[in-house]
């Protein structure tokens, strides 16, 4: 059959990647600072609260909007953490992980031809769904300002068919997130053009330097903010797949509307067990953290001392380095590190075409590879000379 | 607890440049703070969590663990009998506990016979021993919050997002 992929569907995935990936999988005793997960397992109450769901003959449908015990622990955990006020009846849509809840929103959203800003570089979705969505990304680089989006930036990338933005803090792959001082400067922008802000929450939990700051918890902002979040960093939950979208009724319902007859409803099981994972609370996500902070001091003190320049990462467990001084393109001394010492890492075009000179680094591994992957790096430099 | 004692007390051999890195401190300061708590017998000793099920040689060993009644001594209450008792090296730990007998020990032994001798010839004749009973361990799924099985295998994909 002749072009029987859809043209949009095509055009999708930079080629150079995948076949970066490709390599990769095929390799073995790789140290990989290329998976976008923890590396804990989800803890033992969550896992035992599936298995007990499974054993007491859960095994149903749930309602499409999610179990209701589970929008109702999530209205609290957010009223009590950070005093968002969300109703479990209306209000919070359980999707399956954040990944969905993107898909969802912009295909909700989105009439051809709107525009949706994303400052890059930015989690590997958000452009690409945009544009199955029909809708437009409109790139803004913030490499000149730590990675972060600056309201004037984004005030000048607004125009009449602008019609979201989506943040990510802390951010995949930079790790780097924002005050309240500086959201509270980008609400501003927001609220003047009266766009949507979708804000991509789903490392919050695990900031290390300062208190998280949700974008719906300034004032004024509710109306205007689809929050995301999920189970997967911060309890480790990723292959269960279980996040959540708030947002205003009018958006969470129409988002219910695609997911009732794209996915039904999330898996029990998953539902089952992030309800649970509420009821413990943010112990086992703290001890997490502080894990994740003491790995973050020794890749930013190995990086620096192998030469790479970065903006030092306040949250998740990326690191997104700079590898100018080599004057490679990143895709080859991705290539080449994996070949020669077999350390993964991900090119940093995978999040945006024009970091060449960047790579993206998962710190989330034991300090004895942590240690090994710096120690191969050094070797592949030196060899490089 | 003290973030230093966390790290140390899932892995000892960490150094403490590591630690100084993870802390955001000079090695000299966490060497000296690891010293304050080893003279103040916070940290007591460093040791390696061993997996005897592995290990197959003739010296393998024996463990039981012996609840103990005893009569408490005037004014000394448990804590002398105790001591008589903890100091024998083949007592590997000693605990006072609540409920229907006082002392909870773990005995080790190179077989059954010589665990089986300690508890007749030595323990219970003991002044102010009221009664022993001995549960030999036959299997050991988790010691000190180390799960006792082969290293797990790496179950994330190498590459993600």
């Amino acid at each position: 059959m002749k072009d029987i992929i859809a043209k949009k569907v095509k055009d999708m995935q930079p080629s150079g990647i995948r076949l970066f990936f490709d390599l990769v999988l095929g390799m073995d005793d790789v140290i990989s600072l290329g998976v976008g997960e923890p590396d804990f397992v989800t803890p033992w109450q969550i896992r035992e609260a599936g298995i007990t769901s499974l054993e007491e003959g859960y095994t149903s449908y749930t309602s499409n909007k999610g179990l209701y015990k589970l929008r109702m622990a999530i209205s609290r955990y957010l009223k009590s953490n950070y005093g968002v006020e969300y109703s479990p009846d209306d209000e919070i849509l359980i999707t399956v992980g954040v990944s969905e809840a993107v898909d969802l929103a912009l295909r909700a959203l989105l009439n051809p031809g709107d525009k949706v800003i994303v400052p890059q570089p930015s989690y590997v979705s958000y452009g690409p769904v945009t544009e199955l969505a029909g809708g437009t990304a409109v790139y803004i680089d913030t490499s000149r300002s730590g990675f972060k989006l600056t309201p004037a930036d984004l005030d000048r990338h607004i125009d009449s068919r602008v019609k979201a933005l989506i943040l990510n803090y802390p951010s995949n792959p930079t790790g780097v997130t924002y005050t309240r001082k500086e959201l509270e400067a980008l609400k501003k922008i927001v609220l003047k053009h009266n766009i949507l802000c979708i804000t991509d929450e789903v490392y919050g939990d695990l900031t290390f330097d300062f208190e998280h700051v949700p974008f719906p918890s300034l004032s004024g902002t509710k109306e205007h903010t689809l929050y995301l979040n999920g189970f997967s960093k911060n309890y480790a939950m990723t292959g269960w797949r279980v996040g959540f979208a708030c947002g205003p009724k009018e958006i969470i319902a129409a988002m219910t509307k695609i997911h009732q007859y794209t996915i039904m409803c999330v898996s029990i099981t998953g539902q089952m067990a992030a309800a649970e994972a509420l009821h413990i609370g943010r112990k086992p996500v703290d001890e997490m953290k502080r894990e994740y902070r003491r790995r973050r001091e020794l890749i930013c003190d190995g990086l620096s001392e192998l030469g790479f320049t970065f903006f030092k990462p306040q949250g998740a467990f990326y690191i997104y380095p700079s590898i100018k001084s080599t004057g490679m393109h990143c895709l080859d001394f991705a290539r080449g590190l994996l070949e020669q010492q077999k350390v993964a890492v991900i090119p940093g075009t995978a999040f945006g075409e024009r970091f060449t000179d960047r790579l993206r680094m998962c710190y989330a591994l034991s300090y004895e590879d942590l240690k090994e992957a710096l120690r191969r790096m050094k070797l592949y430099l030196e060899n490089k000379r | 607890m003290d973030e230093i004692l966390e790290i140390l007390e899932k892995d000892a051999r960490v150094t403490p440049e590591d630690i100084g890195r993870m802390l955001k401190k000079k090695p000299a300061e966490i060497k000296k703070t690891v010293a304050k708590y080893e003279k103040d017998g916070v940290i007591l000793k460093y040791k390696a969590v061993i997996n005897r099920e592995l290990i197959k040689d003739t010296n393998s060993q024996v463990r039981a663990l012996i609840e103990v009644n005893i009569t408490p001594q005037k004014d000394l209450g448990f804590d002398k009998i105790a001591e008589r008792v903890y100091s024998f090296p083949e007592v590997a730990s000693c605990y006072l506990i609540s409920g229907t007998y006082d002392l909870l020990l773990i005995v080790e032994g190179k077989d059954l016979h010589s665990v089986a001798k300690f508890v007749a010839e030595k323990l219970s004749p003991m002044e102010h021993v009221k009664g022993v009973v001995t549960h030999f361990m036959l299997k050991k799924y988790k010691e000190d919050g180390v799960i006792l099985k082969q290293k797990e295998e790496n179950k994330r994909i190498a590459i993600s997002y």
